[in-house]
């Protein structure tokens, strides 16, 4: 395995993180004081090509390469979580289009997606239903069209999104639908005083009688959990684990410019070993989360079946290894870094969300362990195609 | 690939996958309640990796997936399909 960035990976990566500092870092605590990212930062990040990012070439998609669309989301990350996470949702809805969609409603919705016409979101979670997936939002099939009854909560993007790839029980079984955000019948609640990533733009949805035709249904009845909704997270996974890798970096950097300037006892704080002992924690984490980051990114591009599996180990140790950090972050900046001063308290709230969306931190343990299992058993003269271990 | 080896390549999949359970050819792996949704996309990728064929949406309907005869006949329509 090459364990260092191609040209063009380190070309793109130094252009993400300049765009990100002049465009993104600067509206960061603004973003997260008023609860709301700009849409004209959200049109810039279009024009910029943030939102064809892994979409089809063809229909004005952008990179292909997974460690550069990671890269990206690292970059964004570390200059603000919360516009990271709406890109991120963005682009969970385009991968399960793009996976399942007919190539009808690929070229119908693709193209307004990759050039921002069209912000997408992904719309699972109901006031009774998370990581057990049990939709009580039903989908009533009525001729040519469907009546979408329910409510869901939590949504990111729910307030700011166009379209919303949404998921809903129908006769035969879960499906996704293509829901866009002006559907009569939609209506949407936005969910102020959250904790961390507070430019998420959370909503409430609640439909009553959605009408929508059935040709904007991703996929079959019966397949919308197992086959879209976990394509959209399986994405959505590797985006926030390079987002937490972004943000632990923004945590480190902000670390090692205070433990120089800020002196006690005579002395900068760096000189103190104790403080050098979180230091340490803090790089080696950063260290081992891009890497395994990178072993996601690879698995996905050369489509190895343990793919699945990297990705899940990648969000899983980025977002603890995170909060480790966050919290390291805090203990050095002291008192500082409980103030508004200094952006430490964001980084922190930030990453506590990082262990609970797109899969908590328990429900990946649970999975890791299950296909670990099978990844890990001793390979035998059938076994085709497994890991790179 | 023969049918047959299509067959044992499934088979050597779902041995890894679903340990403890012995398949046979005609069980029905979703009435067994052998797939979780993360194995059912497993089952996707290894499917289209190892037989080099793409599974779209008019390709996603349980007759296609249930048991390890109903999988290598899709393969078998694929392959054909794909190579002609």
């Amino acid at each position: 395995m090459n364990l260092a960035l191609t040209a063009p990976q380190a070309h793109a990566r130094d252009a993400f993180a300049a765009f990100a500092a002049e465009h993104v870092a600067p509206l960061a605590d603004a973003i997260d004081r008023d609860a709301q990212v700009p849409r004209s930062l959200v049109a810039r990040l279009a024009r910029a090509g943030y939102l064809a990012s892994g979409l089809p070439a063809e229909l004005g998609g952008g990179t292909a390469d997974p460690v550069i669309h990671g890269l990206m989301h690292e970059q964004l990350g570390a200059a603000s979580a919360s516009v990271q996470g709406l890109v991120n949702v963005h682009h969970m809805a385009a991968a399960s289009l793009i996976r399942w969609g007919t190539a009808a409603q690929k070229q119908r919705w693709l193209p307004r997606m990759a050039s921002g016409e069209l912000l997408a979101a992904f719309a699972l979670t109901e006031p009774d239903a998370g990581s057990d997936g049990q939709v009580a939002t039903r989908a009533a099939l009525a001729g040519d069209h469907y009546r979408l009854t329910g409510t869901k909560r939590w949504i990111t993007g729910g307030a700011l999104a166009d379209v919303f790839v949404l998921f809903a029980r129908g006769g035969d079984g879960p499906a996704a639908f293509l829901v866009p955000a002006e559907t009569p019948g939609l209506t949407r609640t936005p969910i102020p005083g959250l904790l961390g990533c507070r430019g998420y733009m959370l909503a409430s949805l609640a439909l009553d009688g959605c009408r929508i035709p059935v040709e904007d249904r991703i996929g079959a009845e019966g397949f919308g959990l197992s086959h879209v909704l976990a394509t959209g997270l399986d994405h959505g996974r590797h985006n926030l684990a390079w987002s937490c890798v972004g943000q632990a970096q923004a945590c480190l950097d902000a670390s090692l410019r205070y433990a120089e300037q800020r002196a006690q006892f005579g002395a900068p704080i760096a000189s103190f070993q104790l403080i050098q002992r979180l230091v340490t924690q803090m790089i080696v984490g950063v260290h081992g989360a891009r890497l395994l980051c990178w072993r996601a990114a690879q698995a996905r591009g050369g489509r190895l079946p343990s793919a699945l599996y990297e990705t899940l180990i990648a969000k899983y140790h980025a977002s603890t290894m995170l909060n480790q950090v966050a919290d390291h972050a805090l203990q050095i900046h002291g008192a500082n870094g409980c103030g508004s001063d200094y952006p430490i308290q964001r980084y922190l709230r930030d990453a506590r969300i990082m262990e609970i969306i797109e899969g908590s931190t328990q429900m990946l343990e649970i999975m890791i362990a299950r296909l670990g299992a099978a990844e890990l058993a001793p390979p035998d003269a059938a076994r085709q195609g497994g890991s790179a271990r | 690939m023969t049918q047959l080896s299509v067959k044992d390549a499934i088979k050597a999949f779902l041995h890894i996958h679903i340990r403890g359970v012995q398949v046979r050819d005609g069980d029905d792996i979703f009435v067994m309640g052998l797939v979780s949704s993360l194995f059912a996309m497993q089952l996707v990728e290894f499917t289209e990796t190892r037989f080099g064929i793409e599974i779209g949406p008019d390709d996603l309907v349980l007759a296609n997936f249930r048991s390890v005869n109903a999988l290598s006949a899709l393969v078998g329509r694929k392959t054909c399909v794909e190579g002609a």
